[in-house]
């Protein structure tokens, strides 16, 4: 079979493939060869058993969640309040961290994957009602998974009495409009009901107790669900023999930057490590030029940097948060040795700095001053109280110490993962993660573009 | 007495524990809270005040603009919260007062101020601005934000009244979320995102509200102004009174402001069994009106057919010799008083003795627009008890229209569940789209629509879950009262645990009744003067021929009155027909009481001198009475209001220590016994080709307060005659265009407008709209009014 052209640098190698195994075929994406492939498979053998034995068998698998929080999903849905329906999931297909692009290679060439996931999640967890939300700049995929809906709703795999037995869900599809703060549970579900896309004041935390239209929902991530018909078909059993205890299965990652092949690999969960990763033959295959490495985001365009020190660290929550960082979305960018820091910064926070949603005041007036702050530096006209400032700054934000990696270099010993906010939800502090990681890191880049300038003291004592 | 018995005694004292108390602690200090309360609130109570910008007691906290944060002992250490939007709990502590809780003020602060312009020197919110003053006490005094601010045309018109600057605007969401969800005029919203948030309106949609004043009250800074006040004063400059409104009967508590002697601003207090801080535009920016240059100065006596000023002595003597004269020729019967429903209880008394010790009961403060005064006699309810009844009945007005705060009462009773609406009327009105039941009725068929609505099982079953209160009004001028008052006793009659909420709309006319001046029906002795039977008729602050629905009675009974007297502070067209016109003073210009729809007795506040030589109504009565030899035995507003509280059943509660002591007003005493059962009258069958007239107020209209306000006397619609688009199409005139409405006696040319609230076979026409003419085709002996349509 040909690869496909829009899967650049994707090689299988011999590693187990739980959720790209069709992604070798041009025509994934249609029932025909789902169904060779053994499609809709484990959809069959849910059904053969009770709700609450497939809900035992996710839980068991400890699948954690892959939208960034990782949170396990048998866990999550067993949140839901007994006795109140109907109660809904929601797909989270608004990927929009930067940097990743997993769900949307998953929902592209493998559409009724996601579909069939999505039935055994309603099946188990006893939803009425599917939400799938797509990221509206998503063109392809709505299209694939549209086409894959009706065929699937054609062959009855969707709809009323799914395969002969007497469970129905239907499956509604909707196209986001283009914010990236919507990728959050409960602004997506703000969206969903047709409100502007802002996040919900917690608590209550969870959606689960009151989601869409007040109703007890469940949302997950397009690759969560890309694991279950796998993992109801082979059992929680052969799930968690791959990968760790904690990080049980294969995960998606996307590499891109300054790698020879960047592109989007399923990697095992927890043993992985940034290095394999990076310099693998079956992954990324090093730096590109041979260059050197300079610093690299573990988790999505909000998770603080980490530098060469940390390459060793494997693909598991509970290395990096100590580290300082997260594994968030799953995407990794890489930076080498010609990278201009202040201004790596720059795009980042100005992306975080754009897509506020302008409801709490930090991220709003705080995003876009950083934002000001850091492209005066670029552009050369910089002061060194600026430096500082973008901290102060930062400190509204997110009060206390931020997260940052350890370096010998630099003699700083890590500050782990999580960070306290004044923010609702987390979009303030992504525009602050990468200027914080940057001014850690590297102060001597910006101090280098920055003038040194007395500064008169306008009130207070003159140390 | 041992310990033991002092231990024993103090147990017993003790109140029973409070299920719902929560005991936490604010910085060291303990603190007893109700479960559910929010910790800002309770902070404010013990006295730690923690700064605001989004939080609003009255509406549903959002956590926006995060100034509130907080520390609270979590089990992870101390968490940073929002206060607006954490309850507290049991054993909880909060802390205001640490450097991480200062830092993150300081830090929030700073970032609002960073795109704020500094043009507090020219805002009209500078001196009693939250930003200001919280930037002062909580801010880190100084701003690091270097970069240019973000920049807006400023300021730019959101309605005809209310202006936005949204380069001032923190985005705190308070305008927004009054519109939304108390207004329920949801026509402000926030537009684009992130650093461009814009609070804005729907293209080509003004924010049309009547309550839109109350967003520029509770702005936190200056981006909402409202163009009465804009640039008027400084706000040290202002000195103000809390007093009561009388623009409608529900009676806000307000705060007069003025500034050298000249009222500028009234803002809503917050009166939790009233208005709850909120005012209507009419209520609010109608001030414009005290101030107003058509104000009558001088008392005015006709020599030639023309009106010359004079003095007080001599317009008083010459009133005088007019009522003795009356007394001579045609005896107590042919004097007559008319009005005294605007002014304050004292003024009604007053006019009440008077009217009395000469002899004469043709006494009414209405003015054949209201129900008889029996609706009174039956077992009454507060607006805090229909805003908490599990039923509320509405027989009658458009609240909306007539009375807004009460709508908002009523609206948030839906809108929070408490209460399930069931509306009667013959055209649906601004609360049909919260009641639970809208029964539709033509003219006249009211007591049928109760019949029948109020024994379906549904509502049967609702109306046995808990109180019922009965809002009754009258809701059509164009058909006689007594079919909304058999129409209510029918209601009692089906649900005889129900209390009624009487909504009569005037400002006093509750108190003006208690004080006496109902013994008459302004129909009557309108009748009366029409056929020659009045000598001397008195308007107390009373314009018959643009308030008296049948227009063809009053301009007759005012022909037929050889000599009137008008007492009021403006020119109105009754007051032309008189022969001596005495300046009245106006709101705020005199100290007194006064009585709202549910009879709750406030007081009134003086604030600015009288205009002219202008004096209250009760002073004027006081005078009269000397000159005919009756002593009323009065000398001050203190003395009348002694003498009312003492002599008049119904004010026995009230007294200068109660009112002195409940700011929020004394309820009157209820007088009387449920009333008879009315018998239906019947109504005549409507002809195929005509509509049943439907006559009721718009907020803003033709009377003297909004019509002598600049900003408000453009907001009246105008006159025209309103269809079912269905109706509309049969009459086939295109809407807009002019047609004839041809009734019993006369017919008038006006526009004609769709309106799908109009109920089928019904014609609405808002009453006393400039330019209108519906009086014309109003007869107040009829049961009810047809029109006949004809296109011209």
């Amino acid at each position: 079979m040909t690869s496909y052209p829009h899967a650049p640098g994707f090689i299988t190698g011999d590693r187990p493939q739980i959720v790209t195994s069709r992604f070798q075929y041009d025509d994934s994406f249609f029932l025909e060869r789902y169904l060779a492939t053994g499609g809709y498979q484990g959809l069959k053998k849910a059904l053969g058993r009770t709700p609450s034995d497939v809900h035992d068998e996710v839980k068991n698998a400890t699948v954690l969640g892959r939208g960034g929080a990782g949170f396990p999903a048998g866990t999550k849905w067993g949140l839901t309040p007994q006795g109140k329906w109907p109660r809904y999931l929601v797909v989270n297909g608004d990927e929009s961290e930067p940097g990743t692009y997993k769900d949307r290679l998953l929902m592209e060439r493998d559409p009724h994957q996601l579909i069939e996931g999505c039935l055994i999640a309603c099946y188990a967890a006893g939803l009425s009602q599917c939400f799938l939300y797509i990221r509206g700049e998503m063109a392809v995929a709505q299209e694939r998974v549209a086409t894959a809906l009706n065929e699937a709703y054609a062959a009855g795999y969707v709809g009323k009495n799914i395969m002969g037995s007497r469970f129905s869900v239907d499956i509604v599809l909707h196209w986001g409009a283009g914010a990236y703060v919507v990728g959050e549970e409960t602004a997506l579900i703000e969206s969903l009901e047709g409100n502007r896309g802002m996040p919900r004041l917690k608590p209550p935390y969870f959606p689960a107790a009151i989601g869409l239209y007040g109703q007890p929902t469940i949302v997950n991530n397009v690759e969560t669900l890309a694991n279950l018909p796998w993992l109801l078909v082979n059992g929680a059993e052969a799930y968690t023999a791959i990968g760790t205890k904690t990080s049980p299965g294969t995960r998606m990652v996307a590499v891109s930057g300054h790698v020879k092949r960047p592109g989007v690999y399923e990697i095992i969960n927890g043993t992985t490590t940034f290095r394999d990763l990076l310099y693998g033959d079956d992954f990324c295959q090093g730096i590109r030029n041979d260059n050197q490495l300079k610093a690299f985001v573990p988790g999505g365009g909000s998770a603080p940097w980490f530098t060469p020190e940390q390459l060793d660290l494997p693909f598991e929550a509970s290395q990096v948060g100590p580290a300082g960082s997260m594994l968030g979305s799953g995407a990794v960018m890489v930076m080498d040795h010609t990278t201009d820091i202040p201004r790596a910064a720059l795009t980042l926070t100005r992306f975080y700095a754009h897509e506020s949603c302008g409801k709490c005041t930090p991220c709003r007036e705080g995003g876009t001053w950083l934002e000001r702050i850091l492209s005066r530096i670029v552009d050369g006209k910089g002061t060194d109280a600026d430096l500082d400032q973008l901290l102060e700054v930062g400190e509204s934000i997110c009060p206390g110490a931020f997260p940052h990696a350890s370096s010998t270099e630099l003699g700083l010993s890590a500050v782990p993962f999580p960070y306290r906010m004044n923010t609702i939800c987390f979009v303030g502090p992504s525009a602050y993660a990468p200027v914080h990681s940057a001014l850690t890191l590297f102060r001597s880049e910006f101090e280098a573009r920055v003038t040194k300038r007395t500064r008169i003291p306008v009130s207070g004592s003159v140390s | 007495m041992t310990s033991t018995e002092t231990n024993v005694t103090s147990d017993e004292n003790q109140p029973p524990v409070d299920p719902n108390a929560v005991t936490m602690s604010i910085n060291g200090r303990s603190v007893v809270a109700r479960k559910g309360e929010l910790i800002i609130a309770a902070a404010d109570r013990s006295g730690d005040y923690i700064p605001r910008f989004c939080y609003h007691p009255r509406m549903s906290p959002v956590g926006m603009c995060r100034q509130c944060l907080v520390e609270v002992e979590g089990p992870r250490g101390p968490m940073m919260v929002v206060s607006c939007m954490t309850p507290v709990a049991d054993g909880q502590v909060v802390r205001t007062d640490t450097p991480q809780v200062k830092r993150a003020h300081e830090g929030i602060l700073e970032l609002l101020l960073a795109n704020h312009p500094l043009d507090c020197p020219v805002c009209d919110k500078g001196g009693e601005c939250p930003l200001q003053d919280q930037a002062f006490s909580h801010g880190p005094g100084e701003s690091r934000f270097v970069e240019e601010k973000r920049h807006y045309e400023k300021p730019i018109p959101i309605s005809d009244i209310v202006l936005l600057d949204r380069e001032r605007c923190i985005l705190c969401d308070r305008c927004t979320r009054f519109a939304d969800e108390v207004a329920g005029d949801a026509l402000i919203h926030f537009t684009s995102r992130g650093n461009n948030t814009q609070v804005l309106t729907f293209p080509d949609e003004p924010f049309s509200s009547y309550f839109s004043g109350n967003t520029v009250q509770i702005c936190p800074v200056g981006a909402l102004t409202a163009k009465p006040y804009r640039f008027k004063a400084r706000p040290w400059d202002l000195e103000k009174v809390e007093s009561t409104c009388t623009t409608c009967s529900v009676g806000c508590r307000i705060t007069v402001e003025s500034s050298r002697d000249e009222l500028l601003r009234y803002q809503g207090v917050d009166s939790d069994p009233v208005n709850w801080s909120w005012l209507c535009d009419k209520g609010r920016f109608n001030f414009e009106a005290v101030a107003s240059d058509a104000r009558l100065e001088q008392p005015l006596i006709k020599r030639d057919g023309k009106f010359v000023e004079t003095d007080w002595s001599s317009a008083l003597r010459a009133t005088a010799e007019l009522v003795s004269s009356a007394l001579r020729d045609g005896g107590a019967g042919s004097v007559a008083i008319l009005g005294g429903a605007r002014s304050t209880n004292e003024d009604a008394y007053a006019w009440s003795r008077l009217a009395r010790a000469l002899g004469t009961s043709n006494v009414d403060a209405q003015l054949g627009d209201g129900l008889p005064s029996t609706v009174y006699a039956y077992p009454q309810a507060t607006i805090d008890e229909a805003a908490n009844a599990s039923t509320v009945i509405v027989l009658g007005p458009d609240l909306k229209e007539e009375l807004p705060v009460l709508h908002l009462r009523l609206r948030d009773a839906s809108e929070k569940k408490r209460s399930k609406i069931v509306e009667f009327g013959s055209k649906e009105s601004g609360l049909t789209r919260y009641a639970w039941k809208h029964t539709g009725h033509e003219p006249g068929q009211q007591v049928a629509a109760v019949r029948s609505t109020l024994t379906e099982t549904a509502v049967v079953s609702q109306l046995g879950k808990g109180s019922v209160v009965v809002v009754v009004g009258r809701g059509n001028l164009a058909e006689s009262p007594e079919f909304t008052m058999s129409a209510l006793a029918a209601v009692m009659e089906l649900v005889p645990n129900a209390k009624v909420l009487p909504v009569l709309r005037r400002g006093n006319v509750r108190g003006a009744l208690s004080a006496g001046l109902g013994s008459g029906s302004a129909v009557d002795i309108l009748e009366r003067a029409a056929a020659g039977k009045i000598n001397c008729l008195v308007l107390v602050g009373a314009d018959p021929l643009a308030d008296f629905p049948d227009a063809d009675l009053a301009r007759r009974a005012l022909t037929g009155v050889p000599n009137i007297v008008s007492l009021d502070t403006f020119m109105t067209t009754s007051s032309s027909q008189a022969q001596i016109v005495l300046p009245a003073a106006a709101f705020g210009e005199k100290d007194g009481t006064t009585t709202n729809l549910e009879g709750r007795v406030s007081q009134l506040s003086r604030k600015v001198t009288t205009r002219g030589t202008s004096r209250p109504d009760w002073m004027v009565a006081v005078e009269l009475a000397d000159l005919l030899d009756v002593d009323l035995g009065v000398g001050s507003v203190h003395d009348v209001f002694e003498q009312m509280v003492s002599t008049q059943s119904a004010f026995r509660p009230i007294d200068r220590a109660a009112l002195k002591s409940s700011p929020d007003g004394v309820l009157l005493a209820h007088v009387g016994s449920a009333p008879i059962a009315s018998p239906v009258p019947d109504v005549p069958e409507r002809a195929g080709f005509s509509y049943r007239l439907v006559v009721s107020r718009k907020l803003y209209d033709a009377g003297q307060n909004v019509a002598n306000s600049p900003s408000l006397a453009l907001l009246a619609p105008g006159a025209a005659i309103y269809l079912h688009p269905l109706d509309l199409d049969r009459l086939g005139a295109p809407a807009g265009s002019n047609v004839k409405a041809i009734g019993a006696r006369t017919s008038v040319v006006m526009r004609v407008e769709a309106d799908a609230t109009v109920h089928r076979g019904t014609a609405w026409v808002p009453f006393n709209q400039p330019g209108g003419k519906v009086g014309e085709l109003i007869d107040a002996s009829a049961l009810v009014n047809d029109v006949r349509l004809e296109n011209l």
